[in-house]
């Protein structure tokens, strides 16, 4: 599937369509509990709210609204019938519209980041973004996965861990910055892409009381993975979920000599 | 006295809570860092939940709370501790600006002017939450957007509206109410100060004001004087002054109990010239005004004590479940049990109360008897919930670096500002009698 865009001079276009990602997740404050079962954490009746990188990507697509680069912004979760609320956040801080794929209980447990971007891809066919902006991961997996699996079904360049979004020299790509292990990636990629966002591309903002009354108007539309035509069969087994093991206290060393002698001692060293 | 601080000290001051940024800077740029690999410091529930679905709260008003206690917790709770001991709110220009970005300071004022045109409700959630992260300046707040704000919103003529609403609402100006005389506090309406009419139709203002919270940093002041002494409660007119008449100063900043970071001091007007076209309402009508403005300040600041409760709740619960005795937390020990049980039946009951009258309220219902009843209840209550966690910290409770000792200091305010607990019994007795007047 390829997606042609009109290459003419970015600030003169009407502006690019950006959909951005948002994922309802455990909120980071929570204290998180294992299942006594030890399927899984225990979600219910616990505070749930938006994937932190998802706000920076909300923000950073309402920002590019602001600026004109863009012209219309829309949200899409994935997610439980409570993803609506992640979604009215993200129109409260001024996305333009919201898609939200409703996915059944029975399979919300099991759904994987290889399925969340198949079925994003199929919604990129008919929406035909120009921009797709997810967080780089999500706090409760941190699989870091559905940004780069997305891009690779739709055959898009890629710009991951995102700290800055502009316009490249030309006008005719953007340029971005990435946060890398070795220090800042400058790259120009053309559109339409898929962006991660990382933690200094923004601050998002705070949702005030009149944009949060805006957003009840305007419009959220419901989809099913089977109307998209996504087969959500699991393709991993969690075997079981455990808390990490309690940390034991250490011993201090005097010497070199001793830390050797330790490690002989635990076997650890010959 | 031997006091001994558990492990986990610093998990339990509020003033280190990390932010959804913060957290995520510790997760760090590598994406293989392991969710459940780090410290419990950052997964500990610092707050105790609200149930939102027991108050009938609209869908808005849930996400309303929730940005407030985004900002709340962001902007104002890391510095309540720093605001109390020094008794100053340094930032409070800062924090004023922020406040009017997102409307919060007109939310009962009209959009024209840059208010929300939002009800009594919202406006009581917005106090609720800022007097959990730090109900000082949540005072402060409370005296600049109902007792000035709301009440030239409700008098005010449309130049006057126009004149003092944006910059009120903008942050720009911060805004008082004086009525109170060092020598007229629970019987107000026989306060002194005289507003003596002059040849070109202005008035001369003589007289000082006590207890004016931010008094010594309002640039807009709604003043309550007796135009005519004679007629005692019908001789009394309110005004509007600002800060540079000439005649007007605040000549001391008072050093309180609590709300220490709101700042209250004593006005003198000497010789305050104030043009007649800063009258507000009728003239000699003023009682009419400060009565009615004060059964909804009743009702807005007990949204105060509601949040000084949750936040001994939010420092209490935490403890009595990270701190551990005879091989066991706390929390677990009856006793303790029956004092928490105790802190959410108070919280949980005052919240529905102030609720249900703001919701009267906002639907054109004023019941003095409700209103007083409400703040009468709710800080009463609170005072006591400041207790129970001291004690519950036990001598953590008892060492300023833990916020239990100032939820007590500030909470004792809530049974005297605003009419003190009695006059609130006074008025609710009085409107239980005249129901039954033959």
């Amino acid at each position: 599937y390829i997606h042609i865009i009109n290459k003419a001079d970015m600030a003169a276009s009407k502006g690019l369509k950006i959909l951005v990602g948002c994922k309802r997740v455990i909120d980071y404050a929570v204290k998180v509990r294992v299942k006594p079962d030890r399927s899984g954490v225990v979600t219910e009746g616990v505070k749930h709210s938006m994937n932190p990188f998802d706000e920076i990507a909300v923000e950073e697509a309402v920002r590019m609204k602001e600026k004109k680069l863009a012209g219309e912004a829309v949200a899409i979760s994935v997610g439980p019938p409570q993803s609506q609320e992640t979604l009215r956040t993200a129109l409260a801080m001024g996305i333009d519209r919201a898609i939200h794929v409703e996915i059944p209980l029975a399979q919300l447990e099991k759904l994987q980041p290889i399925h969340v971007s198949k079925l994003l891809a199929k919604v990129c066919e008919s929406e035909k973004p120009d921009l797709v902006i997810l967080g780089k991961q999500a706090i409760d997996d941190d699989c870091n996965q559905t940004g780069q699996m997305l891009a690779a079904l739709l055959d898009w360049p890629q710009a991951t861990f995102a700290s800055k979004i502009e316009p490249s020299q030309d006008s005719k790509q953007l340029r971005v910055t990435r946060e890398v292990d070795g220090g800042m990636e400058t790259i120009d990629v053309s559109v339409p892409a898929v962006v991660t966002s990382d933690l200094r591309l923004n601050e998002p903002r705070y949702a005030t009381l009149p944009n949060i009354m805006k957003a009840k108007k305007k419009p959220l539309a419901k989809m099913s993975p089977d109307q998209l035509g996504v087969d959500l069969q699991p393709r991993q087994e969690v075997i079981s979920v455990e808390d990490p093991p309690v940390r034991k206290a250490g011993a201090k060393v005097e010497s070199v000599e001793d830390l050797v002698g330790k490690l002989r001692e635990k076997g650890l060293v010959k | 006295m031997q006091f001994i601080r558990p492990v986990l000290h610093s998990q339990v001051c509020t003033s280190a809570r990390p932010s959804a940024r913060q957290f995520l800077q510790k997760l760090g740029k590598s994406c293989s860092f392991s969710l459940n690999s780090s410290s419990t410091r950052l997964y500990s529930t610092e707050f105790f939940p609200i149930n939102d679905e027991l108050y009938g709260l609209t869908d808005e008003q849930k996400q309303l709370r929730q940005t407030i206690f985004q900002f709340c917790q962001k902007e104002l709770a890391p510095k309540a501790q720093q605001i109390d001991a020094e008794n100053d709110f340094k930032d409070i220009k800062k924090f004023w600006r922020q406040c009017g970005e997102l409307g919060l300071l007109g939310v009962t004022a009209p959009t024209e002017y840059g208010g929300l045109g939002a009800s009594y409700l919202d406006h009581a959630i917005v106090m609720e939450e800022m007097s959990r992260a730090c109900a000082a300046v949540a005072l402060s707040y409370g005296a600049h957007s109902n007792l000035c704000v709301n009440q030239i919103v409700r008098h005010g003529t449309d130049e006057q509206k126009s004149r003092y609403l944006p910059k009120l609402i903008s942050g720009e100006w911060i805004g008082a109410l004086a009525m109170s005389e060092p020598n007229a506090g629970s019987d107000v309406v026989s306060m002194t100060m005289r507003a003596d009419k002059q040849s070109d139709g202005s008035y001369v203002l003589n007289g000082s004001k006590f207890w004016i919270t931010n008094g010594p940093d309002a640039d807009v002041i709604v003043v309550y004087a007796k135009t005519k002494p004679e007629a005692g409660a019908h001789g009394i007119t309110t005004f509007l002054v600002e800060r540079d008449s000439p005649g007007f100063s605040c000549s001391r900043k008072l050093d309180k109990l609590g709300m220490r970071g709101s700042n209250t001091g004593e006005l003198v007007f000497d010789g305050v010239r104030v043009p007649a076209d800063r009258v507000m309402g009728r003239l000699d009508g003023g009682v009419y005004v400060l009565m009615s403005g004060l059964d909804i300040e009743r009702l807005l600041l007990s949204a105060g004590p509601l949040g000084i409760m949750q936040a001994a709740c939010d420092t209490a619960f935490q403890y009595a479940h990270i701190r551990k005795a005879f091989g066991q937390s706390i929390g677990q020990f009856q006793l303790l049990q029956g004092k928490m049980a105790d802190m959410y039946c108070r919280l949980t009951s005052g919240r529905c109360y102030v609720y249900s009258v703001a919701r009267a309220l906002a639907q054109g219902s004023r019941q003095p008897m409700d209103c007083a009843g409400v703040i009468l209840k709710c800080a009463e209550d609170a005072t006591q919930s400041a207790l129970d966690a001291i004690q519950i910290l036990g001598g953590n409770g008892y060492i300023n670096e833990y916020p239990a000792g100032r939820l007590l200091r500030d909470a004792k305010l809530y049974e005297i500002g605003a009419g003190t607990s009695e006059v609130r019994r006074l008025v609710i007795g009085r409107a239980i009698n005249n129901i039954y007047k033959s």
